[in-house]
């Protein structure tokens, strides 16, 4: 194989993984927009996701892999927007460090939960997607790559969609601009909140539908890694950004495939790290964040 | 005023102090440990040092770090290669192998330094999570530290057996704290934390405090990993991991934040309870969570405000009835 078709497989690898990044960084993203918080549980939610996946489609239930998703990613929806009513709320107008470090709390919480209730080993799951695998010259792209790619690109389509179009989406932003004109308004803050935490943790199931897909086996800590590496994506972009977040994931996956292929395995995560503290020191905000001026 | 050296708040430290020694002591001469309990006297001290400089951090400058087990990490390899590699006597080895690996871990303090002049709250948490898994790749790729097998063969002198100095160690740590807090530098810190802009509006220089801070901190937990290194006498880079950093964390918020004698206590309840009840070890972890996330929502509840004005309340009600 020559170097052109081995780079652009890495180039594939690297859209591929970066588009899952950049699904789980919707979800920090629109929280950070609008609730102002780090939800440290987010990655975990991909978790949950996945082991529902398997809970409910492999086994006893067996149910049909459409229903399965669908279930799965409800569910999801449901458990965002519990933590945010159990956990979040009552800390809105508590200072930033109280809540980031409940969040962490709310993280511990799912991974040791599922730990006990499931255990430790992992438990291998076949992939859910099957699609046959394509073949461009002498680049083959495997179904999974495809199914991804797909999948993301019409999730952020329609999110982009949602957002900007609809009313709903109007509120979100009006919200994620300034929350106390919005109520006055005769926005439904708490509704609109409760609604963004659905949507991040839904997308977050499809994340961990995607993920699994590719890594075929389950573990509790499996959404950390992707959690954190997301949030790099997102602060890469410029938090709160939609774009942002998109963009950040891909430059993300795409240098990680590219460190690992011509670098070093073992070095991946380590330049994935540089390249974010690199970017906070260049341009705090992100690539595509709003600066803003402190206030007293 | 002028602050003495010889007060009466660092006199009554060093009564409790000593009054603790002779106190364990007694327990280990007297055997009325068992082996069990004596092999956790060591991680007693170090984690109190690491709760406390963490809380330096945390609690006193109200920065978030998720790194701080990174700066162990370094602390503990930098000393166990010099020990490893030099084979000096114990008494030479030792005290060189405490400022090594104290210095080493605040270089890296100073430069985590460097973005916390220029980032804060979520961000920052973000860039010392991000710190600490580089250094942990770094020391997994790395020929020299034995990558994952681990760096094995350094040599036991923290041990029980020198417990008197671990413990002076740590006493030592405590003290320097506990008097830097009540310092002009201290008040600095905290002018900080609960408002930056009013106090570089006073003319504090915010960033060379908070440089200070963590550089401080990442010394302390440096020797806190010499420590450690020269206890087990086998590292591996997973042990520093972020697991280990939220552990820390919890003994801050749990002993309070911003509180040292508070950290202390709680690194000693969090250090001993899963000795204690070996079946409770995995609940270990899901308590942890349940913790962090009650303390905090229980800190900022409606609850706490109306418990604290109820007893301002009933010493006001006293205080009149005195007057009368």
């Amino acid at each position: 194989m020559d170097i052109f078709s081995s780079l652009a497989e890495q180039l594939i690898n690297g859209l591929r993984t970066g588009s899952i990044y950049a699904l789980i960084a919707l979800g920090y993203t629109m929280v950070y927009g609008i609730a102002k918080m780090i939800n440290f549980a987010h990655g975990d939610i991909i978790m949950v996701g996945a082991y529902l996946l398997f809970l409910l489609g492999v086994g006893k239930l067996g149910l049909p892999t459409p229903v399965v998703i669908l279930l799965a990613i409800i569910l999801c929806a449901v458990l965002g927007m519990l933590i945010e009513k159990i956990a979040y709320k009552p800390l809105r107008n508590a200072p930033p460090l109280a809540v980031l470090i409940t969040a962490i709390g709310v993280s511990y919480f799912l991974q040791n939960f599922v730990l006990i209730s499931m255990g430790a080993t992992p438990i291998p799951f076949a992939s859910m997607i099957k699609v046959p695998s394509l073949t461009l010259g002498t680049i083959t792209v495997s179904g999974i790559t495809l199914a991804t790619l797909v999948v993301t690109f019409v999730c952020m389509a329609g999110l982009i969609f949602f957002v900007q179009r609809t009313k709903t989406g109007a509120a979100m932003r009006a919200v994620s601009e300034d929350r106390g004109a919005a109520e006055l308004m005769g926005i439904n803050v708490n509704k609109t909140i409760s609604l963004t935490f659905a949507i991040g943790s839904g997308l977050a199931a499809v994340a961990g539908l995607l993920f699994i897909s590719q890594y075929e086996s389950l573990q509790p800590t499996l959404g950390a890694l992707p959690g954190i590496k997301a949030f790099v994506a997102a602060v890469l972009g410029g938090i709160g950004s939609i774009p942002g977040a998109i963009a950040g994931g891909i430059i993300l996956g795409i240098i990680e495939s590219l460190t690992k292929a011509y670098i070093s395995t073992q070095l991946s995560d380590a330049i994935s790290f540089s390249v974010l503290v690199l970017v906070l020191l260049i341009r705090p905000a992100g690539i595509m964040g709003k600066m803003k001026n402190e206030k007293v | 005023m002028k602050r003495k050296l010889i007060s009466k708040k660092n006199i009554i430290s060093v009564a409790i102090i000593a009054v603790l020694y002779i106190l364990i002591q007694v327990l280990i001469n007297g055997g009325y440990l068992s082996r069990q309990m004596m092999s956790v006297i060591i991680p007693l001290c170090y984690n109190v040092i690491m709760a406390v400089s963490l809380s330096l951090i945390v609690g006193v400058l109200g920065e978030l770090s998720l790194g701080h087990a990174a700066f162990m990490s370094i602390g503990a390899y930098s000393s166990a290669l010099f020990t490893t590699k030099f084979e000096l006597p114990e008494f030479i080895a030792l005290p060189l192998a405490l400022i090594i690996g104290g210095l080493c871990a605040a270089a890296l303090g100073f430069i985590i330094g460097i973005p916390v002049l220029r980032l804060k709250g979520d961000y920052l948490a973000i860039v010392t999570l991000g710190f600490g898994e580089i250094i942990k790749s770094i020391f997994n790729f790395l020929p020299i530290t034995g990558g994952s097998k681990g760096l094995s063969g350094i040599p036991i002198y923290t041990s029980y057996r020198n417990f008197g100095l671990v413990f002076l160690i740590t006493a030592v740590i405590v003290l320097l704290i506990k008097n830097l807090l009540d310092s002009r530098h201290g008040r600095v810190f905290a002018a900080i934390r609960d408002n930056s802009i009013a106090a570089q509006a006073t003319g504090i220089p915010v960033g060379t405090y908070k440089t200070m801070a963590f550089v401080i901190a990442a010394f302390f937990a440096g020797i806190a990993g010499v420590l450690y290194a020269h206890n087990v006498g086998i590292l591996k880079p997973g042990n520093f991991d972020y697991n280990m950093s939220i552990e820390i964390l919890v003994m801050v918020v749990l002993g309070g934040m911003g509180s040292i004698g508070g950290s202390i206590i709680a690194a000693v309840i969090l250090t001993l309870l899963p000795e204690l009840l070996r079946s409770f070890a995995d609940y270990r972890m899901l308590l942890y969570a349940i913790v962090l996330i009650a303390l905090m929502l229980f800190n900022n509840s409606s609850l706490k405000k109306k418990l604290i004005e109820k007893r301002q309340m009933s010493r006001q009600e006293k205080s009149e009835k005195e007057g009368e």
